[in-house]
């Protein structure tokens, strides 16, 4: 790896002896999953507890006229069939806005449709039964009678005068418009050459491995709601739903442990987990919601969906003079709760043109309601978009003025000295290094013999690509994200440890696990910090009532953030232990220190008490302390950054693949990245999320897209016809990495969760159209099908 | 996802299993690996009275030479044909289909005679057994009938079979010497249904074929013997006659558009699969680009 910074004059707290900081070691949860001891919700079973399973509509758009459960509820095993008439008495609707997103607006949503359904898929009953099979059952018995509605399905013509209103209540169907306009764009485009690309973007979603999953247990004893769902943000739940069922936050807790997956997809507040909650408050009994395939592809979020026109000015020396975009996005008939649907636009706005130097930029992006499924955020929010905009277009300028795809990037990135600065669009970056990325990137694929290959097999008829596509990711969010908006969404993470009885240590985090590895970098920080072997740290997730306040794993901030939290409140508890030792050893704290579960000297490392020992006179013989002495062996502390809205981090990516020209099928044949997240903890969880990252984006490049016909309905939502990305067709995946510490934090961990994600299409469409180009064909849409790529050569 | 409730009844002969069918008529259905059944039932879109199993029927499963036909059971597993001497020497198109079918999980438990019964037309074992010329087994109330491959196949999701008849086997003639065999798919992923797909054996003798019988899949309602096939036998084959199999073949298949290819994507893809058949089984690839389209 590469180090942009200087390491300090003196040790910091993570380079202490015997550290696991940048080191790879065992996840401390892959035993317990491995062995099928995880705990996940579709897994929880509780004493009288009921399934309940959802009607969906089958319409896009359509009046609820009448609802016929009686057949149904005469069924066997049914418990009750409620319609959202009936539960709204229980839960409030919401509205899915934030201040911050000027003029931002939605219509309120039900936890079940009432009256009317705005997408197919939406809820119109719930049905509650002994077993989801009963309830199946059941719902086969259930008649509506429903008065179809014109459904708005193409985003194109959502804010034509023609095209019904979704919500009259709201005017008409535009959700949210942002114009930017920095720099002075048509002076600049004026004195170059312009290209011009329309870029089409497939509806995707985040297929997790478990699906969504919630039990609610209300207790009405203890007037307390229990939900045990599989979330990546626990109190962002339980706010959410104390508001919406009355209650107080206290009265709710929400315990989330093992969960098969997120990708965002599982961040947001839906409207069959509401209804869940309700039910169970209803009925007075555990309620189990567990999504089934076709369910998740219909109601779990979308993503993507774009069409986003761009332009760049270039001039012959390959200076970029210009970035000006146009954005269009349909979200679905709500903006979704809390986080709201118009994010993934302004992401792209925040960061079209972010890795280059040019202060000439101007977009304008625009959210309309259609009826399809709600759209919101997914791994990379908004990245992809900007990535494959921005690469495209500088792709194409390149090709205009007959500059080699690296060396156009070389004038323009942003040089890794220029920092801090800003993006024409006001982002703010710390420290990056574009140029040490690129070329570490270029000597780890030999781009030179890579091109010479490329030319030699074109005289075969093989044609071969490469595609380069730099990038900036958002992590660390600050307030700045959803809490300025008026969002209860925190983005403070809390971390308490606790020195036990036999020198153990018991750390309680507010992010979550959903597979990326919290638990082990967390325990890796405390481990290293606290001089205490990995395997003595016990790490507790994912739950309000015995964790600290704090924002969950989300936007590539659990480490950055989360971590910080643990190394600063292992500091603390680190200091309380070396007060007590000195006290105990008649020696000074600074004269002390904690290595292998031990208390030594500082200076000459001698062993001078067990870390066990120190805690059997702390909790058993205080009284042969010295007087004065009240040892705390527990501390917390919290974390938030302050000075930078965002932590940016950077990369670059590289694809080589093969286009068969004649059939249309394409063979990715390698993949590299290299990253920038500043410090790293442990390389192989890094690595991982790398990989994991760029699978994702290669199946937005390739595969993915949710497909709608012109009457809004999904005709994919299976896993034979949707297709996610499969071993068989990946490359081997690369990594490199270049470190530039955040200073905001003594951790200076920035987040890598969704780097992967965000330039992979990118590389991948660019390396398609530099295989196609002896052919003069372009293409700027994704999934690159077979399709799509001999349509584009003409041959069908 | 639950299917809704059904009656089970595990045969426990071929007679059992006749009788059973005899009662239940179209309102059972046969499991066998159960590897598209199952998840018909689960999504409902297929909810049958009673599934009758005949997944224990030891005198339904292997692999035999008898004379010079080869005979193989209904219940043969994917993974059986995969790992089969018998199959690699007499009948290799098998083989290499079956590594296209899906994956390891479902080859373990999916059989050919489930295969050919439920006969969905971008499946890869219907065609080949077209190509192979094979004749599929079937026994019924009244006895056992032969019914050739190429008259089983009716429609998608439909056979000549009826619904109280069972098919136990398929036989394959054995050609012997100067048999050539190709398979090939064009599959979004590995494992995935056919975009469009080929299997073929000829009879190549003095760089002629003698024989060729082109099995197309994922092409139309059912698999396609193509008939254009019959402009290159007994020809000398150059990129002008090619190209003019390729048109009747384009004339001959009717394909469905669907979310992977439009009707014209598949006609198209069916003839760089032909160019590419021919180029490998005459081992002249300078025919496998040298036609214009």
């Amino acid at each position: 790896m590469t180090v942009t910074r200087a390491p300090a004059e003196s040790l910091s707290v993570l380079d202490r002896p015997n550290s696991y900081i940048g080191k790879t070691v065992p996840r401390p949860n892959l035993d317990r999953l491995l062995q099928g001891r995880g705990q996940y919700v579709s897994d929880l079973e509780l004493p009288r507890m009921a399934h309940v399973v959802f009607l969906r509509s089958p319409h896009a758009h359509a009046k609820i006229v009448a609802i016929d459960a009686s057949a149904a509820r005469r069924m066997s095993g049914v418990i009750s069939i409620v319609t959202g008439r009936e539960l709204e008495t229980v839960i409030t609707p919401w509205v899915g806005v934030l201040s911050h997103l000027k003029g931002l607006k939605s219509a309120p949503q039900h936890a079940i449709a009432v009256d009317r359904v705005c997408w197919q898929g939406e809820a119109v009953a719930a049905i509650v039964a002994t077993s989801r099979a009963a309830a199946e059952d059941a719902m086969e018995h259930i008649a509506v009678d429903y008065e179809e509605l014109a459904a708005v399905t193409d985003m194109r013509t959502a804010l034509d005068p023609a095209t019904p209103v979704i919500h009259a209540s709201l005017g008409d169907n535009l959700a949210f418009e942002r114009t930017l306009d920095a720099g002075d764009v048509d002076h600049a485009l004026s004195e170059s050459e312009v290209v011009e690309a329309e870029f089409v973007f497939g509806r995707h979603t985040g297929v997790t491995l478990e699906p969504r999953a919630v039990v609610a247990d209300w207790n009405g004893a203890e007037a307390r709601l229990t939900v045990y769902q599989g979330t990546q943000a626990p109190h962002m739940v339980q706010n959410i739903a104390a508001l919406h069922l009355g209650l107080r936050e206290a009265q709710v807790r929400v315990v989330c442990k093992d969960v098969g997956g997120s990708f965002g997809i599982k961040v947001h507040i839906y409207a069959d987990e509401m209804a869940t909650y309700a039910l169970s408050k209803l009925l007075r009994r555990p309620v189990k919601f567990v999504a089934d395939r076709i369910e998740s592809f219909n109601t779990d979020i979308h993503a993507r969906d774009h069409r986003c026109r761009g332009r760049i000015g270039v001039r012959p020396d390959g200076t970029i003079t210009a970035f000006e975009i146009e954005d269009l996005t349909g979200i679905g008939p709500y903006s979704m709760y809390p986080r709201t649907s118009a994010i993934e636009a302004n992401q792209v706005v925040n960061l079209v043109g972010g890795p280059y130097v040019t202060p000439n930029y101007r977009a304008r992006a625009r959210v309309v309601f259609q009826n399809k499924n709600v759209m919101c955020q997914y791994r990379a929010v908004g990245h992809p978009i900007a990535c494959s905009v921005t690469e495209g277009l500088v792709d194409l300028a390149a090709a205009k003025i007959g500059m080699d795809p690296v060396e156009i990037r070389r004038r323009n990135l942003i040089t890794d000295d220029a920092y801090p600065c800003a993006s024409p669009s006001g982002m703010k970056f710390e420290q990056l290094s574009h140029h040490a990325s690129l070329a570490k990137l270029l000597q780890m694929m030999d781009y030179d013999a890579l091109r010479a290959e490329q030319a030699a097999l074109r005289t075969r008829n093989i044609h071969r690509g490469i595609g380069i596509a730099s990038f900036i990711e958002v992590t660390n969010p600050s307030a700045a994200f959803y809490g300025v908006g008026g969002a209860k969404i925190s983005s403070q993470d809390g971390v308490a440890v606790r020195l036990d009885t036999q020198g153990s240590v018991i750390c309680q985090t507010s992010i979550t696990e959903q597979g990326q590895g919290s638990e082990s970098l967390t325990a890796q920080i405390v481990g290293s910090v606290l001089g205490v072997s990995m395997d003595r740290v016990r790490v507790t997730l994912g739950d309000t009532d015995n964790t600290p306040y704090g924002g969950g794993t989300w936007a590539s901030r659990g480490a950055g953030i989360g971590g910080e939290a643990a190394l600063q409140a292992a500091k603390a508890l680190r200091q309380n232990i070396l007060d007590v030792a000195a006290a105990i050893l008649q020696s000074t704290p600074a004269g002390l220190d904690i290595v292998d579960n031990r208390i030594v000297n500082a200076d000459d490392g001698a062993s001078r008490i067990e870390l066990n020992e120190l805690a059997r006179i702390v909790y058993f013989r205080p009284d042969t302390l010295p007087p004065g002495i009240q040892p705390e062996l527990m501390a917390t502390r919290h974390f938030v950054p302050r000075q930078y809205p965002f932590a940016f981090t950077n990369g670059v990516q590289a694809s080589w693949l093969e286009v068969d020209t004649e059939t249309g099928f394409v063979t990715l044949l390698k993949h590299w990245v290299v990253e920038d997240c500043g410090t790293i903890i442990n390389p192989q969880l890094v690595d991982e999320q790398i990989r994991g990252g760029v699978v994702q984006g290669l199946g937005a490049a390739l595969f993915e897209k949710c497909i709608y016909d012109e009457r809004g309905q999904l005709t994919n939502a299976n896993m034979a016809d949707y297709l996610v990305p499969m071993s068989g067709e990946m490359p081997d995946i690369d990594i490199g990495h270049v470190v530039s510490p955040t200073l905001e934090s003594e951790l200076g961990a920035k987040g890598a969760g969704e780097a992967g994600t965000a330039g992979a299409a990118a590389a991948v469409a660019n390396a398609v159209n530099d295989a196609l180009r002896p052919f003069g064909a372009t293409i700027t849409e994704i999934p690159l099908t077979p399709q799509v790529i001999l349509t584009a050569l003409g041959r069908i | 996802m639950k299917a809704a409730a059904f009656a089970y009844a595990r045969a426990t002969s071929v007679v059992n299993a006749l009788e059973l069918l005899a009662v239940h008529g179209d309102k059972a259905k046969v499991l066998s690996g159960g590897q598209s059944l199952m998840p018909a039932m689960n999504l409902r879109l297929l909810s049958p009275e009673i599934l009758v199993d005949i997944g224990g029927l030891a005198e339904l499963r292997g692999i035999a030479m008898r004379g010079d036909v080869l005979v193989v059971g209904a219940l043969t597993r994917h993974v059986d044909l995969l790992r089969s001497p018998e199959i690699a020497l007499h009948a290799p198109l098998l083989r290499d289909a079956v590594s296209h079918v899906a994956h390891p999980a479902i080859r373990n438990r999916g059989t050919i005679g489930g295969s050919l019964a439920h006969a969905d037309p971008a499946s890869e074992l219907p065609a080949c057994v077209m190509a192979l010329d094979a004749t599929i087994v079937a026994r019924g109330p009244t006895g056992e009938r032969r019914i050739a491959a190429t008259e089983f196949f009716k429609g998608i999701y439909e056979t000549a079979l009826s619904p109280d008849e069972l098919l136990v086997a398929i036989e394959a003639p054995v050609t012997g010497q100067g048999s050539t065999f190709f398979f090939q798919e064009y599959a979004r992923r590995h494992g995935d249904y056919a975009v469009v797909g080929l299997a073929a054996r000829a009879v190549v003798a003095a760089g002629r074929f003698s024989d060729l019988r082109l099995g197309f899949f994922a092409v139309g309602d059912r698999p396609l013997l193509a008939a254009a096939a019959g402009k290159l036998i007994n020809a000398s084959v150059n990129p002008e006659l090619l190209a003019e199999a390729a048109t009747a073949l384009t004339n001959e298949l009717d394909p469905q558009e669907d979310q992977q290819a439009t009707a014209a994507m598949r006609r198209h893809l069916a003839t760089v699969l032909l160019r590419r058949c021919v180029a490998a089984l005459l081992a002249r690839p300078e025919l496998a680009t040298g036609v214009a389209k």
